[in-house]
């Protein structure tokens, strides 16, 4: 049975959805099975109107220029585009937390299309009990 | 045990992806791409200019059952050779 990797995201934060989103790629290719959960502020940043508006950091705030001329000129994917390849490259699920969707009032078509579902808590606490590394970010 | 720098220069790769200029995991997702494009025990080389690379692909060869010939630094890149192994 494949490794498996489980990873809570509640944060809407760029800097910190991008080191989740090369962490995810790396378990694809490495053939890990991957299962997301987006809670409040992730479910919010996957939004399709607001995935490419958002500059949200969640630290230094007055480094946000630097960081942002550091990814450009490392040539570094969007965290959307890495988790796309990421898609592309391996078994990677994206699942959406069924309270965060009620609050921003979406359904899955409002979100980006690297989205799977809109799922409860317990059947995300199954996919993480079966996993051999689960994360929060 | 792996190549010296002399031995791996010999090698004739069966394809060579050049994922200089991306950072990690770029030349790793490259090689999850590409490794099935050279034939079972071809080569595949990787060249790599993310200080992390050539350390990373070795796990990454091993966790996925192929075999990591060795690597050595150019100016300014590696040049990471794996073999195909199924």
């Amino acid at each position: 049975m494949a490794k498996r990797m489980s990873i809570v995201v509640f944060t809407g934060s760029v800097d910190r959805l991008t080191g989740m989103a090369i962490l995810v790629s790396a378990a694809a290719a490495s053939e890990y099975e991957v299962h997301l959960f987006l809670q409040l502020w992730a479910t919010y940043a996957f939004k399709k109107d607001v995935v490419e508006k958002n500059m949200n950091f969640s630290e230094f705030e007055e480094l946000k220029p630097t960081v942002h001329e550091g990814l450009i000129r490392i040539k570094a994917p969007t965290w959307f585009d890495l988790l796309k390849q990421a898609k592309e490259l391996g078994n990677v699920k994206i699942h959406v937390c069924s309270t965060a969707a009620q609050i921003w009032n979406v359904k899955k078509e409002d979100l980006i299309d690297i989205v799977d579902d809109i799922i409860g808590a317990a059947e995300f606490i199954d996919y993480a009990a079966d996993s051999d590394i689960t994360l929060f970010v | 045990m792996s190549m010296s720098p002399d031995e791996l220069k010999k090698l004739k790769a069966d394809k060579i992806v050049d994922a200089r200029g991306t950072s990690c995991p770029g030349p790793l997702l490259e090689a999850k791409r590409n490794i099935g494009q050279v034939p079972v025990n071809g080569v595949l080389e990787v060249l790599s200019s993310d200080p992390g690379t050539a350390r990373d692909l070795p796990l990454w060869a091993k966790k996925m059952g192929h075999e990591f010939l060795g690597s050595f630094e150019e100016a300014g890149y590696y040049r990471i050779f794996i073999r195909r192994k199924k």
